[in-house]
């Protein structure tokens, strides 16, 4: 009876030695492609066309205007993007930002330093964000919608009545630096969400964590089966997210030179709409960091243009929310053309 | 040391049973699911376990792998009765499983399949989750891994969703092999599969076999029972009915039993 198993010093190239089957499928594998290409050309194509009718969009300065008007909501979204990889949704991230914005104005004028005031935004959105956790988790809710929502109206609630229902002007110099120009004509709140991004990319991809939260969103019974931490993977989306929000108050801050609790109104339906038309699936488990920047850049391009345009706010929410359902329509669109390759591929086998 | 080429540990005898299961019951609301089933598999045996749609085979086997916990009854393994309180253990204690419904993640690449759960990292010092992955080592593994199951897949950088029946059939399979260390559970790993196909996860199941597992074997196909198990359990209604050692003569025995007739 054989007592181990071999080695193996015949590797070859056995299992990699049949790569043509799946081009017998081009025309499908072909439309795949371009739908996971789709939100990049998309976006292409946007700037392109609305290049063409304001050619002002395409200037340095306006760029740079696009960009940190997207700081906030690239921001957001990033954490918003890891929830919605594990199948659920942060609706409070907007009442989020508002609180820690608040909390951090008061903190400033009971005299905290810089150093504190950011990490008392920063603090307040995760501790907002690992209520959210910690309940749906460990208070075994059916769905995060449930929580966050409560979350969204609590938050909110507290950051009007600690304000007085008015925005409370001041913020440290340090912070305010984060809404000027820093370098190559960006403003340094640009630089932020670089560096946001540059983390949560190698946490993502290079970390077990990051394995786990796809594992997660792909099919949480069987994470659970393969003895994945599932719950603890949930919680950290959720915490990251209430950070991430944090780190969105301390930017818009800086850009008002204040903390207001109207701040973040609709962030949460923006950052959801950056991660869907950036092209990360609804449907769990699929989907990069890349999608929520490039879906918070669409953003902002269609309301900067639009804007230049001299089109009005109404009409700017009516194309954001077809530019959705055109995002979710090719997210089934692509699962539907996997699921026909899948069964040409079974139907050759046999 | 390759985590591939992990030794089955050796038990103290040969015919000491690796996993019993005595006196096992299991309800689910007023549905009795298990009721007093008592089984034993020893090393380099595959024990067949048989019974209609509705018996309890798949309930048995996911008290056994941890999804669900016993109302009665114990688990033994070696001999010494074992808590086995999650899935997490179960692994932990040596014991695969290959669900009916396989637990693959559609999302993900048959490497990263086979060691999700069980990541190679670094460093070791870190909580396991904040370790870093060590992608190469783990893209080796699987290749000398399939390259020595000979199971051939398209691509290996693929996500599984791409796959066929077959193929994920294949990779459910193959992952099981990766950390068996004493018992396999596979449920119905033949079902919905063509001829070829079965056959190649039959000489599968032969492979974790010879590799020194006691194997738990349920299937509905009397042709692969009498070919590779060395024993056969029937599950009736959750009860234990019979057990024999399957032959080509015992055939419709073993049928008379499934169905109670
Ligand atoms: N999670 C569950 N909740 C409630 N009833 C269950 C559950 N799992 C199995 N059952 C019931 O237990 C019985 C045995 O099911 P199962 O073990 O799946 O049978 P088999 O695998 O032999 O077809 C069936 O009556 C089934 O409906
Ligand atoms: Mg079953």
């Amino acid at each position: 009876m054989p007592e181990t198993r071999g080695t193996g010093t015949t590797v070859g190239d056995a299992a990699m030695s049949a790569p043509k089957k799946q081009e017998a499928v081009p025309g499908l594998a072909l439309g795949l492609a371009l739908l996971s290409a789709g939100p990049v050309v998309i976006l292409v194509l946007l700037i392109v066309v609305l290049s063409f009718l304001s050619p002002y969009l395409l200037t340095g300065r306006n760029l740079s205007n696009i960009l940190a008007q997207t700081a906030v909501i690239s921001v957001v979204a990033m954490g918003q993007h890891l929830v919605i990889l594990t199948r659920g949704i942060d609706l409070s991230v907007g009442s989020n930002v508002a609180l820690a914005s608040v909390v951090g104005a008061l903190s400033f004028h009971a005299g905290a330093p810089a150093s504190v005031v950011i990490a008392v935004m920063v603090g307040c959105g995760a501790a907002v964000g690992t209520i959210n956790g910690l309940f749906y988790v460990f208070g075994r809710l059916p769905h995060p919608f449930i929580i966050t929502l409560a979350t969204l109206s609590i938050a909110k609630g507290l950051a009007l009545q600690l304000a007085d229902g008015r925005a409370i002007p001041g913020m440290p110099d340090a912070i305010d630096a984060l809404g000027r120009e820093a370098v190559w004509g960006l403003p340094g709140s640009v630089f932020v969400v670089a560096g946001v991004a540059a983390v949560l990319f190698v946490m993502a991809k290079t970390m077990v964590w990051g394995r786990w939260i796809y594992a997660v969103g792909g099919r949480p019974d069987a994470a659970l089966r393969m003895g994945i931490p599932v719950s603890w993977v949930l919680v950290s989306v959720y915490v990251i997210s209430g950070l991430c929000a944090g780190i969105g108050a301390v930017i818009l801050a800086g850009r008002t030179d204040a903390g207001s609790p109207l701040f973040g109104n609709l962030l949460e339906l923006d950052t959801i709409a950056a991660v869907i038309i950036g092209g990360a699936s609804f449907l769990g488990g699929r989907g990069h960091l890349g999608h929520a920047l490039i879906g918070a850049i669409m953003i902002g391009v269609i309301r900067n243009a639009l804007n230049l345009l001299n089109v009005n706010v109404f009409f700017q929410l009516i194309v954001i929310g077809v530019v959705i359902v055109i995002a979710v329509e090719s997210d089934v669109l692509r699962n539907y053309l996997e699921g026909r390759m899948r069964v040409l591929q079974a139907g050759r086998q046999s | 040391m390759s985590a591939v080429a992990a030794n089955v540990e050796s038990a103290p005898t040969v015919d000491h049973p690796v996993l019993a299961v005595r006196g096992a019951t299991k309800r689910f609301g007023s549905v009795v699911a298990l009721d007093d089933v008592s089984i034993e598999v020893r090393r380099g045996e595959i024990l067949g376990l048989l019974g209609d749609n509705g018996a309890g085979k798949s309930t048995l086997t996911k008290c056994i792998s941890g999804v669900h916990q016993l109302d009665a009854g114990a688990i033994f393994l070696d001999g010494a009765p074992t808590q086995i309180r999650s899935p997490a253990d179960a692994r932990f204690a040596g014991i695969e499983t290959v669900y009916q419904d396989l637990a693959l993640f559609d999302n993900l690449t048959p490497g990263q399949n086979f060691f999700a759960g069980r990541e190679l990292a670094w460093p070791r010092w870190l909580p396991r989750g904040m370790r870093f992955l060590q992608q190469r080592r783990m893209d080796a593994e699987t290749r000398i891994l399939l390259a020595n199951l000979k199971v051939t897949l398209p691509r290996l950088d693929a996500v599984v969703a791409m796959m066929s029946g077959g193929q994920r059939q294949a990779i459910a399979v193959a992952r099981s092999t990766v950390f068996a260390r004493k018992v396999v559970i596979l449920d119905e790993p033949t079902a919905a599969l063509g001829l070829r196909e079965s056959r190649q996860v039959l000489n599968l199941v032969a492979t974790l076999r010879d590799q020194g597992n006691a194997v738990i074997l349920i299937t509905h196909n009397m042709e692969h029972v009498t070919e590779l198990a060395d024993r056969a359990v029937v599950l009736r209604q959750g009860r234990k009915v019979g057990e024999l050692v399957p032959t080509k003569d015992n055939k419709q025995e073993l049928v008379s039993m499934i169905v109670g007739a």
